[in-house]
Protein backbone atom coordinates (compact mmCIF):
# COMPACT_ATOMS: atom_id res chain seq x y z
CA UNK A 1 0.00 0.00 0.00
CA UNK A 2 1.37 3.33 -0.39
CA UNK A 3 2.41 5.41 1.97
CA UNK A 4 -0.32 8.53 1.93
CA UNK A 5 -2.71 5.52 2.05
CA UNK A 6 -1.28 4.20 5.10
CA UNK A 7 -1.60 7.29 6.84
CA UNK A 8 -5.14 7.38 6.29
CA UNK A 9 -5.95 4.55 7.31
CA UNK A 10 -3.70 4.57 10.24
CA UNK A 11 -5.93 8.03 10.87
CA UNK A 12 -9.23 6.56 10.10
CA UNK A 13 -8.60 3.40 12.53
CA UNK A 14 -7.50 6.12 15.48
CA UNK A 15 -10.97 7.96 15.05
CA UNK A 16 -9.10 11.54 12.86
CA UNK A 17 -11.67 13.15 11.63
CA UNK A 18 -9.71 14.98 9.13
CA UNK A 19 -8.23 11.45 7.83
CA UNK A 20 -11.44 10.79 7.17
CA UNK A 21 -12.53 14.16 5.53
CA UNK A 22 -9.58 13.77 3.16
CA UNK A 23 -10.59 10.02 2.22
CA UNK A 24 -14.36 11.32 1.70
CA UNK A 25 -12.83 13.85 -1.01
CA UNK A 26 -10.61 11.74 -2.37
CA UNK A 27 -12.97 9.23 -2.97
CA UNK A 28 -16.14 10.25 -2.69
CA UNK A 29 -16.73 11.82 -6.34
CA UNK A 30 -16.09 8.47 -8.29
CA UNK A 31 -18.06 6.49 -5.77
CA UNK A 32 -21.27 8.67 -6.44
CA UNK A 33 -20.57 8.05 -9.93
CA UNK A 34 -20.55 4.31 -9.73
CA UNK A 35 -23.09 4.26 -7.31
CA UNK A 36 -25.25 6.05 -10.34
CA UNK A 37 -24.69 3.05 -12.35
CA UNK A 38 -26.39 0.51 -9.96
CA UNK A 39 -29.49 2.44 -8.93
CA UNK A 40 -32.06 4.62 -10.72
CA UNK A 41 -31.85 8.07 -8.53
CA UNK A 42 -28.70 10.31 -8.04
CA UNK A 43 -30.37 10.63 -4.22
CA UNK A 44 -30.82 6.72 -3.94
CA UNK A 45 -26.99 6.83 -5.63
CA UNK A 46 -26.26 9.18 -2.24
CA UNK A 47 -28.19 6.97 0.36
CA UNK A 48 -25.60 4.40 -0.96
CA UNK A 49 -22.53 6.46 -0.80
CA UNK A 50 -23.43 7.06 2.86
CA UNK A 51 -24.40 3.50 3.82
CA UNK A 52 -20.83 2.42 1.94
CA UNK A 53 -18.93 4.86 4.30
CA UNK A 54 -20.80 3.75 7.48
CA UNK A 55 -19.61 0.14 6.17
CA UNK A 56 -16.16 1.64 6.19
CA UNK A 57 -16.30 3.16 9.51
CA UNK A 58 -17.53 0.28 10.67
CA UNK A 59 -15.60 -2.21 9.29
CA UNK A 60 -12.07 -0.23 9.60
CA UNK A 61 -10.86 -2.82 12.23
CA UNK A 62 -11.27 -5.87 10.95
CA UNK A 63 -9.60 -4.45 7.81
CA UNK A 64 -6.37 -6.71 7.33
CA UNK A 65 -4.99 -4.56 4.30
CA UNK A 66 -4.54 -7.93 2.04
CA UNK A 67 -6.43 -5.54 -0.82
CA UNK A 68 -5.37 -2.05 -1.15
CA UNK A 69 -7.71 0.99 0.79
CA UNK A 70 -9.15 1.93 -2.07
CA UNK A 71 -10.02 -1.14 -3.02
CA UNK A 72 -12.08 -2.57 0.28
CA UNK A 73 -14.14 0.76 0.00
CA UNK A 74 -15.25 0.38 -3.33
CA UNK A 75 -15.75 -3.39 -2.07
CA UNK A 76 -18.17 -2.28 0.16
CA UNK A 77 -19.59 0.31 -2.14
CA UNK A 78 -20.33 -1.88 -4.74
CA UNK A 79 -21.92 -4.60 -2.06
CA UNK A 80 -24.53 -1.96 -0.69
CA UNK A 81 -24.99 -0.56 -4.14
CA UNK A 82 -26.05 -4.32 -5.37
CA UNK A 83 -28.02 -4.59 -2.79
CA UNK A 84 -30.18 -1.38 -3.45
CA UNK A 85 -30.33 -1.99 -6.87
CA UNK A 86 -31.96 -6.05 -5.93
CA UNK A 87 -33.82 -4.02 -3.40
CA UNK A 88 -35.54 -1.70 -6.46
CA UNK A 89 -36.06 -4.94 -8.59
CA UNK A 90 -32.50 -4.29 -10.60
CA UNK A 91 -30.24 -7.25 -11.30
CA UNK A 92 -27.04 -6.55 -12.93
CA UNK A 93 -25.38 -9.54 -14.54
CA UNK A 94 -21.87 -9.47 -14.63
CA UNK A 95 -21.32 -12.91 -16.60
CA UNK A 96 -20.15 -12.39 -20.11
CA UNK A 97 -20.19 -16.26 -21.39
CA UNK A 98 -22.86 -15.58 -24.18
CA UNK A 99 -20.71 -14.39 -27.77
CA UNK A 100 -21.86 -10.85 -27.63
CA UNK A 101 -21.68 -8.66 -30.30
CA UNK A 102 -19.19 -8.14 -33.15
CA UNK A 103 -16.89 -5.11 -32.02
CA UNK A 104 -17.66 -3.55 -35.46
CA UNK A 105 -20.30 -3.91 -37.72
CA UNK A 106 -19.89 -7.05 -40.13
CA UNK A 107 -21.02 -5.00 -43.11
CA UNK A 108 -17.90 -2.78 -43.01
CA UNK A 109 -15.32 -5.86 -43.71
CA UNK A 110 -15.70 -7.97 -46.86
CA UNK A 111 -17.76 -10.35 -47.74
CA UNK A 112 -16.66 -14.03 -47.65
CA UNK A 113 -16.53 -14.36 -51.51
CA UNK A 114 -14.00 -10.77 -52.05
CA UNK A 115 -10.55 -11.64 -52.87
CA UNK A 116 -9.39 -10.35 -48.80
CA UNK A 117 -12.39 -11.82 -47.23
CA UNK A 118 -13.03 -10.20 -43.87
CA UNK A 119 -10.47 -7.40 -44.53
CA UNK A 120 -11.90 -3.22 -43.94
CA UNK A 121 -14.03 -2.63 -46.68
CA UNK A 122 -14.45 0.69 -45.04
CA UNK A 123 -11.69 1.22 -43.20
CA UNK A 124 -11.41 3.92 -40.23
CA UNK A 125 -10.30 7.10 -40.59
CA UNK A 126 -8.60 9.66 -37.63
CA UNK A 127 -10.74 11.24 -34.77
CA UNK A 128 -9.00 14.78 -34.76
CA UNK A 129 -8.15 15.42 -31.61
CA UNK A 130 -10.12 19.53 -31.82
CA UNK A 131 -13.29 17.36 -31.57
CA UNK A 132 -12.08 14.98 -28.82
CA UNK A 133 -11.38 17.56 -26.69
CA UNK A 134 -14.81 19.44 -27.10
CA UNK A 135 -17.33 19.47 -24.11
CA UNK A 136 -20.53 18.40 -26.55
CA UNK A 137 -17.81 15.33 -26.90
CA UNK A 138 -17.51 14.72 -23.16
CA UNK A 139 -20.95 14.79 -22.81
CA UNK A 140 -21.79 11.91 -25.24
CA UNK A 141 -19.05 9.19 -24.21
CA UNK A 142 -20.84 10.30 -20.52
CA UNK A 143 -24.30 9.38 -22.21
CA UNK A 144 -22.75 6.28 -23.94
CA UNK A 145 -21.61 4.66 -21.07
CA UNK A 146 -25.15 5.64 -19.22
CA UNK A 147 -26.29 3.63 -22.38
CA UNK A 148 -24.27 0.74 -22.08
CA UNK A 149 -25.10 -2.66 -19.71
CA UNK A 150 -24.14 -2.09 -16.28
CA UNK A 151 -22.14 -4.23 -15.67
CA UNK A 152 -19.79 -2.93 -18.94
CA UNK A 153 -20.67 0.79 -17.53
CA UNK A 154 -19.06 0.21 -14.56
CA UNK A 155 -16.23 -1.78 -15.84
CA UNK A 156 -15.17 0.91 -18.32
CA UNK A 157 -16.28 3.39 -15.52
CA UNK A 158 -13.60 1.95 -13.18
CA UNK A 159 -10.85 1.29 -15.76
CA UNK A 160 -10.97 4.31 -18.17
CA UNK A 161 -12.99 7.33 -16.07
CA UNK A 162 -11.34 6.83 -12.83
CA UNK A 163 -8.25 4.96 -13.93
CA UNK A 164 -8.64 1.95 -11.78
CA UNK A 165 -6.24 -1.34 -12.91
CA UNK A 166 -8.04 -4.06 -13.51
CA UNK A 167 -6.99 -6.16 -10.61
CA UNK A 168 -8.58 -3.18 -8.14
CA UNK A 169 -11.77 -3.21 -10.75
CA UNK A 170 -11.90 -7.88 -10.38
CA UNK A 171 -11.17 -7.54 -6.61
CA UNK A 172 -13.98 -4.13 -5.85
CA UNK A 173 -16.66 -6.39 -8.63
CA UNK A 174 -15.69 -9.74 -7.45
CA UNK A 175 -15.17 -10.57 -10.85
CA UNK A 176 -12.76 -13.02 -12.71
CA UNK A 177 -9.86 -10.98 -14.97
CA UNK A 178 -11.04 -13.16 -17.84
CA UNK A 179 -15.14 -11.36 -17.16
CA UNK A 180 -13.59 -8.02 -16.56
CA UNK A 181 -11.67 -8.02 -19.73
CA UNK A 182 -14.54 -9.26 -21.71
CA UNK A 183 -16.89 -6.23 -20.59
CA UNK A 184 -14.02 -3.66 -21.25
CA UNK A 185 -13.92 -4.83 -24.46
CA UNK A 186 -17.99 -4.63 -25.11
CA UNK A 187 -17.67 -1.39 -23.69
CA UNK A 188 -15.03 -0.03 -24.87
CA UNK A 189 -15.76 -0.86 -28.54
CA UNK A 190 -19.37 0.29 -28.17
CA UNK A 191 -17.82 4.08 -27.24
CA UNK A 192 -15.55 4.31 -30.00
CA UNK A 193 -18.52 3.15 -32.44
CA UNK A 194 -20.87 5.97 -30.72
CA UNK A 195 -17.30 8.23 -30.78
CA UNK A 196 -16.89 7.62 -34.77
CA UNK A 197 -20.19 8.08 -35.34
CA UNK A 198 -20.39 11.08 -33.89
CA UNK A 199 -17.34 13.01 -35.63
CA UNK A 200 -18.41 11.64 -38.71
CA UNK A 201 -21.50 13.13 -38.73
CA UNK A 202 -20.54 16.69 -38.05
CA UNK B 1 -7.73 -21.28 -37.90
CA UNK B 2 -4.90 -22.90 -38.65
CA UNK B 3 -1.99 -21.31 -36.33
CA UNK B 4 -0.47 -19.95 -39.42
CA UNK B 5 -3.27 -18.28 -40.71
CA UNK B 6 -2.82 -14.55 -41.25
CA UNK B 7 -5.44 -12.46 -39.30
CA UNK B 8 -8.20 -10.81 -40.46
CA UNK B 9 -9.20 -6.87 -39.76
CA UNK B 10 -12.45 -8.57 -38.45
CA UNK B 11 -10.19 -10.64 -35.47
CA UNK B 12 -7.74 -7.96 -35.07
CA UNK B 13 -10.59 -5.70 -33.83
CA UNK B 14 -12.11 -8.47 -31.31
CA UNK B 15 -8.47 -8.94 -29.82
CA UNK B 16 -7.69 -4.72 -29.75
CA UNK B 17 -8.60 -4.82 -25.80
CA UNK B 18 -6.33 -8.18 -25.40
CA UNK B 19 -3.57 -6.52 -26.83
CA UNK B 20 -3.82 -3.08 -25.54
CA UNK B 21 -4.28 -5.28 -21.76
CA UNK B 22 -0.91 -7.18 -22.69
CA UNK B 23 -2.83 -10.52 -22.62
CA UNK B 24 -2.36 -11.89 -26.32
CA UNK B 25 -0.35 -15.10 -25.98
CA UNK B 26 3.13 -14.73 -28.01
CA UNK B 27 2.14 -16.15 -30.89
CA UNK B 28 -1.39 -14.13 -31.14
CA UNK B 29 0.51 -10.79 -30.41
CA UNK B 30 3.23 -11.32 -33.20
CA UNK B 31 0.37 -11.88 -35.83
CA UNK B 32 -1.39 -9.09 -33.74
CA UNK B 33 1.70 -7.13 -34.50
CA UNK B 34 2.27 -8.66 -38.32
CA UNK B 35 -1.12 -8.13 -39.42
CA UNK B 36 -1.03 -4.31 -37.85
CA UNK B 37 2.13 -3.21 -39.57
CA UNK B 38 0.52 -3.89 -43.07
CA UNK B 39 -2.66 -2.53 -42.62
CA UNK B 40 -3.86 1.27 -42.30
CA UNK B 41 -7.23 0.24 -41.35
CA UNK B 42 -5.89 -1.13 -38.11
CA UNK B 43 -3.58 1.35 -36.92
CA UNK B 44 -6.41 3.79 -37.40
CA UNK B 45 -9.03 1.69 -35.58
CA UNK B 46 -5.91 1.22 -32.45
CA UNK B 47 -5.26 5.14 -32.53
CA UNK B 48 -9.57 5.61 -32.45
CA UNK B 49 -9.25 2.88 -29.72
CA UNK B 50 -6.44 5.13 -28.04
CA UNK B 51 -8.46 8.20 -28.44
CA UNK B 52 -11.66 6.67 -27.01
CA UNK B 53 -10.17 5.37 -23.82
CA UNK B 54 -8.09 8.76 -23.43
CA UNK B 55 -11.84 10.49 -23.44
CA UNK B 56 -13.09 8.35 -21.21
CA UNK B 57 -10.46 9.80 -18.99
CA UNK B 58 -11.20 13.02 -19.43
CA UNK B 59 -14.45 12.68 -17.98
CA UNK B 60 -14.47 14.98 -14.50
CA UNK B 61 -16.62 13.54 -11.26
CA UNK B 62 -18.65 16.43 -9.09
CA UNK B 63 -18.06 16.88 -5.96
CA UNK B 64 -20.24 15.43 -3.35
CA UNK B 65 -22.59 17.59 -1.98
CA UNK B 66 -21.56 19.23 0.96
CA UNK B 67 -25.16 18.43 2.91
CA UNK B 68 -23.41 14.55 2.06
CA UNK B 69 -20.11 15.60 3.00
CA UNK B 70 -21.20 17.10 6.21
CA UNK B 71 -23.98 13.84 6.94
CA UNK B 72 -20.83 11.54 6.52
CA UNK B 73 -18.93 13.53 8.91
CA UNK B 74 -21.74 13.52 11.63
CA UNK B 75 -22.03 9.52 10.67
CA UNK B 76 -17.84 9.68 11.71
CA UNK B 77 -18.02 11.38 14.80
CA UNK B 78 -21.47 9.40 16.22
CA UNK B 79 -19.84 6.21 15.66
CA UNK B 80 -15.81 6.44 15.97
CA UNK B 81 -14.41 4.90 19.56
CA UNK B 82 -14.36 7.38 22.19
CA UNK B 83 -10.87 8.56 23.42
Amino acid sequence: MIPEQLVLLDGLRAGDEAAFAALVRLHGPAMLRVAQLYVRSRAVAEEVVQDAWIGVIDGVGGFEGRSSLKTWIFRILANKAKTRAVREGRTIPFSALDAGEPAVDPDRFRGPEDRYPGHWASPPAGLPEERLLESETLSLVEGEIEKLPPAQALVVTMRDVEGFDSDEVCNALDISETNQRVLLHRARSKLRNALEDYVNAA
Amino acid sequence: MRPEAELTCAEVVELVTDYLEGRLPPEERRRFDEHVSGCDGCVAYLEQMRATIATAGRLRDTDLPPELEERLLWSFRDRRSPG
